[in-house]
């Protein structure tokens, strides 16, 4: 019987090694076709008309003109009259069309009465937000005050970081086709296995009774979600109501400024922070005076401060905005950036008070980092510190606060660290074998870019002691076996464990059909190389072929479930940034950038390496540009586009490295998935890197020469 | 992003050398609202050939040169309604029939189903919809169909798009490139970078990375796949000019 544990790493043949992905030649000829790209015969186009009011109440529609315009086949009105709405942007009625065009002619003449009543969409203060806040319970922890005075040091700040957008390339939307009361979607979506419920359950409030399984959902690849495409979402139903009503299928995918407006965003959150700290460093007491918005819901508590909080006295208290501004929607690694960028940047001020490394800071204070990441103790946060110190040269280019040497360009350093979850999601996989050697391995999971494709074939071949190419690997499907959606890093430990099982499970019974040709027990056999060979003796050994034939007629098929025995989570990382900034005009300019990464045991390190590259651009991306601007006056997203909300660019990124933790005591964690760690700790790294290099705090991201200038005009160098 | 001055400013200096494509629409004549405007006022043929309701997805086929956009000179007006003009796309005459205002993009993608290049911010940024149009890498979404259509006396322009480069299904050494060096992840905005590369390697076949950098900068990805892109070109561009990469 082999074994279904992971195998040694003398033993694996694929495993950890750099594997490029396997929908890679699809994409990079073009030849992927995602949700957006898919043209059915007869397809119709879908429009919204959105509202231009932050907060208003229906009073009337009119589609009778709209419905007359050349090409329209069906209106759905999404918003009915009487109803609110509690953002600008919101849908109230879409068109069905024979062209785009003609769906955006069509959405023009439909018309739409509002009562506008009041509105916030400023991302302000809460005293500048009387009627909009929710005071969230106090929390406390120890003696906060006694802690205060017993320090030697005590420095306040305040620090801050706006709503952002997903800002996803591949925009939200769908393709929908019925036959007869079979409804297929082409979903650009992160949860191919949790859609086919939903719909049923939208359509059937809508009249349209239709019931999961006659719900089909296909994702093969999709461009960008980063935890904003979990839910069907009102134009995802509402395209199949299209389609339903014009007996066509219909696509239906946001346009850019609905995309960036409506389709995700992340909470802002801003601190007034005390903290108090021995002259040793040892911290001896936090206090939090926060808010943020999340748009209409308010938002959560803040769990300030980040990470050390195990036996540290606190104080803290949050105040949630309400504003009328589209919903927040989990963007990669919720709420840990907002946390680490104000925890990090007290600390390092803290640090720069006491004329303190702010690496010695963090490890002066690991006793209360301890508790907070069970089986991820101190010493890893050590070793990742030592070696991203080593990566970037710290001991050699870090200077105390303010760059001392002449001119205008100032160099600096900063330091942040993270930790990240990410248990396993419920995935099931089946793994069939055919007597012609073939292998299937199929899991209604979905590839979002992070290689999941490529995790399901590497795991199956390496079990079978296959080559990769001997493996199809089926995903993308409602039709497979249900498989969790892809957020929160789950992915990775739920499929590679379930298909770990599906594959081991299906070698044993193969195994076992062909212990008696071979002469000896199936618990003598294993599967390496493309054989099954007795083990420790090649030489009796058959080709897989040769094996499978054996099966005849028949056919193996196996299924397998998530294994939390192959899986964990609690994995941790250290980015240091190295930033110069010109204080004559204010730019910040990236030099380099190192992460050190733990997550386990690592599939295919070339994949995970593009993970912390990703991770660490879009922090590059908020800590430097993002930021959703809002119009008080009109309500309007300003920024809607993506001139002025800003990506970065490949120039704009400096020079990155990434170091991941891996071998003896990493990978018996098992498999842990690894998308939102890295994401974590840019935005204070650089944050830190810029005070480092100007000599005072830019309080809030992103990073922009107006806000440098006004920080150094505040008691800089210039 | 051209947000980010530098310390050094490659790509001024490419600009200088005259080596950046322009992949403006003014460098085309004319953006989407001037051509509608001028559409109305010019002399320009009328013509309500070819109605697009009912059609669906309209199939393209090589055909000889479309008498409508040619006749323009003797005419008053084309548009708004459909007008029949012929494209070169990827080497074929390719005959459509679409409104004055449908944008090169949408053919590409809604009338001719080849959706390589993609639809992200249809406002000339992002560079995802990224073809070659007469050797220059161009936004196909602020570039109008019927401008880059055969008119009275001039040919057609050539559009290269992404689908032209592994037409035997052999990566292209550029496309090869980004999948062996993971320039990608979604993949979304890959073919655009691999033609705004490929528009730039044929140009300059011994390109470094700073150049590369500046090359680029009018493609955006939302993954991070930035690393992985940089080391793709150079490979490529290695690889076609010891010419072991199969075309150039």
């Amino acid at each position: 019987m082999a074994d279904f544990k992971w195998p040694a790493i003398e033993k694996r043949s694929l495993i950890g090694k750099r594997i490029s992905r396997l929908d890679g030649p699809w994409k990079a000829s073009g030849s992927a076709k995602y949700a957006y790209d898919i043209n059915r015969p007869n397809m119709l186009y879908g429009r919204m008309v959105q509202s231009p009011h932050a907060h208003a109440k229906i009073t009337s529609i009119d589609t009778s003109v709209a419905e007359k315009m050349p090409g329209v086949h069906a209106v759905d009105i999404i918003h009915p009259v009487g109803q609110e709405v509690l953002w600008a942007g919101k849908e109230i009625v879409a068109v069905a069309a024979e062209t785009d065009d003609q769906a955006r002619d069509a959405m023009r003449k439909v018309k739409i009465d509002y009562e506008v009543l009041p509105y916030l969409v400023a991302d302000t203060t809460p005293g500048k937000a009387t009627g909009y806040t929710q005071q969230l319970n106090e929390q406390t922890q120890g003696d906060p005050d006694a802690g205060f005075k017993a320090a030697d040091a005590v420095v306040e700040g305040f620090y801050g970081i706006p709503v952002i957008t997903h800002c996803c390339l591949e925009s939200h939307g769908s393709v929908a086709e019925w036959e007869g009361d079979k409804l297929t979607v082409w979903a650009s979506t992160q949860s191919v296995s949790g859609l086919s419920a939903e719909y049923a359950t939208s359509l059937s409030g809508k009249g349209i009774p239709t019931t999961a399984p006659n719900v089909r959902i296909i994702t093969q690849v999709m461009g960008g979600g980063f935890g904003s495409k979990f839910a069907a979402d009102t134009w995802g139903i509402s395209a199949a109501v299209l389609a339903k009503k014009a007996g066509r299928p219909v696509k239906m995918m946001l346009d850019r400024d609905h995309e960036l407006s409506v389709a995700g965003s992340r909470p802002s959150l801003y601190a007034e922070v005390k903290i108090g700290a021995k002259s040793d460093g040892t911290m001896t007491a936090w206090q939090s005076e926060s808010w943020g918005t999340s748009g209409p819901s308010g938002g959560a508590n803040a769990n300030l401060p980040y990470i050390f909080q195990t036996g540290l006295a606190y104080k803290r208290h949050h105040t949630a905005v309400h504003t009328n501004i589209g919903p927040a929607r989990a963007w990669r690694a919720p709420n840990h950036p907002q946390f680490a960028l104000v925890t990090m940047s007290a600390f390092e001020d803290l640090a720069a008070k006491l004329n303190m490394d702010p690496v010695q800071f963090l490890l002066k204070n690991m006793q209360f980092a301890g508790e907070r990441n069970k089986g991820f103790g101190t010493k890893d946060y050590e070793q990742e510190l030592a070696k991203a110190s080593e990566l970037i040269d710290w001991k050699k280019k870090w200077h105390p606060r303010g760059d001392k040497t002449p001119g205008p360009i100032k160099s600096g350093l900063g330091v942040s660290l993270h930790t990240w979850g990410g248990q396993a999601n419920n995935s099931t996989c089946n793994c069939t074998i055919h007597s012609d050697g073939s292998v299937e391995v199929s899991l209604g999971t979905q590839d979002l870019g992070v290689g999941a494709r490529t995790v399901v074939g590497i795991v199956a071949a390496e079990t079978l002691g296959l080559p990769l190419d001997g493996i199809t690997v089926n995903i993308g499907d409602s039709k497979y076996p249900p498989a969790g959606g892809s957020g929160g890093s789950t992915t990775s430990g739920g499929i590679s464990s379930a298909t770990r099982r599906a594959t081991n499970t299906a070698l044993n019974k193969l195994l076992d059909q062909v212990a008696p040709s071979l002469g000896v027990p199936a618990d003598q056999l294993e599967a390496v190389g493309g054989k099954i060979q007795v083990v420790g003796n090649p030489a009796k050994s058959l080709t897989w072929k040769q094996a499978c034939a054996k099966l005849g007629a028949s056919t193996i098929s196996e299924m397998g479930q998530t294994d939390r025995s192959l899986t964990s989570g609690n994995v941790g990382g250290v980015q240091m940034a190295e930033v110069s900034v010109d204080i004559d005009t204010g730019v910040v300019r990236m030099e380099k950038m190192v992460a050190v990464q733990d997550c386990g045991l690592i599939i295919d390190l070339k994949t995970a390496e593009s993970q912390v590259y990703g991770g660490m651009i879009m922090g590059i991306t908020y800590a430097l540009f993002e930021e959703k601007v809002m119009d008080q006056q009109t309500g309007a997203h300003l920024n809607a586009d993506m001139e002025f909300y800003k990506l970065a660019g490949i120039g704009d990124i400096g020079e990155l490295v990434v170091h991941m933790m891996e071998g003896p005591g990493y990978d018996d964690r098992g498999v842990i998935g690894l998308g939102e760690p890295p994401t974590v700790s840019p935005g204070a790294a650089i944050s830190n890197a810029v005070a480092n290099a100007i000599g005072v705090r830019v309080p809030t991201l992103p990073l922009t020469a107006d806000k440098v200038l006004a920080a150094l005009g505040k008691g800089g160098m210039s | 992003m051209a947000n980010q001055p530098g310390k050094e400013h490659p790509e001024e200096e490419l600009r200088k050398e005259g080596a950046q494509p322009d992949k403006s629409p003014r460098s085309m004549g004319l953006g989407r609202r001037e051509f509608v405007k001028m559409a109305g006022t010019a002399g320009m043929a009328v013509s309500a050939v070819g109605v697009l309701a009912g059609e669906g997805i309209l199939k393209a086929e090589p055909v000889a040169p479309s008498q409508d956009v040619a006749d323009a000179a003797t005419t008053k007006l084309v548009g708004p309604g459909p007008v029949r003009m012929t494209l070169n796309i990827n080497g074929k005459p390719t005959a459509v029939t679409l409104e004055p205002r449908v944008t090169l993009l949408d053919t590409l993608r809604d009338h001719l189903d080849l959706t390589g290049a993609k639809k992200v911010c249809d406002r000339a940024t992002c560079g995802a919809c990224t073809v070659i149009i007469n050797g220059a890498a161009m936004y196909s979404c602020t570039v109008l169909a019927i401008d880059v259509a055969e008119r009275p006396g001039s040919p057609a322009a050539k559009i290269e798009t992404i689908e032209s480069l592994a037409p035997d299904g052999q990566l292209h050494p550029v496309s090869q490139g980004f999948v062996d060096n993971d320039g990608q992840q979604c993949g979304f905005c890959t073919p655009g970078f691999v033609m705004s590369a490929k528009a730039y390697i044929d140009k300059h076949p011994h390109p470094t990375y700073d150049e590369v950098k500046a090359s680029l900068g009018g493609n955006l990805c939302r993954c991070g796949t930035y690393m992985g892109v940089r080391h793709a070109v150079v490979e490529a561009a290695g690889k076609m000019a010891a010419g072991k990469g199969g075309r150039a």
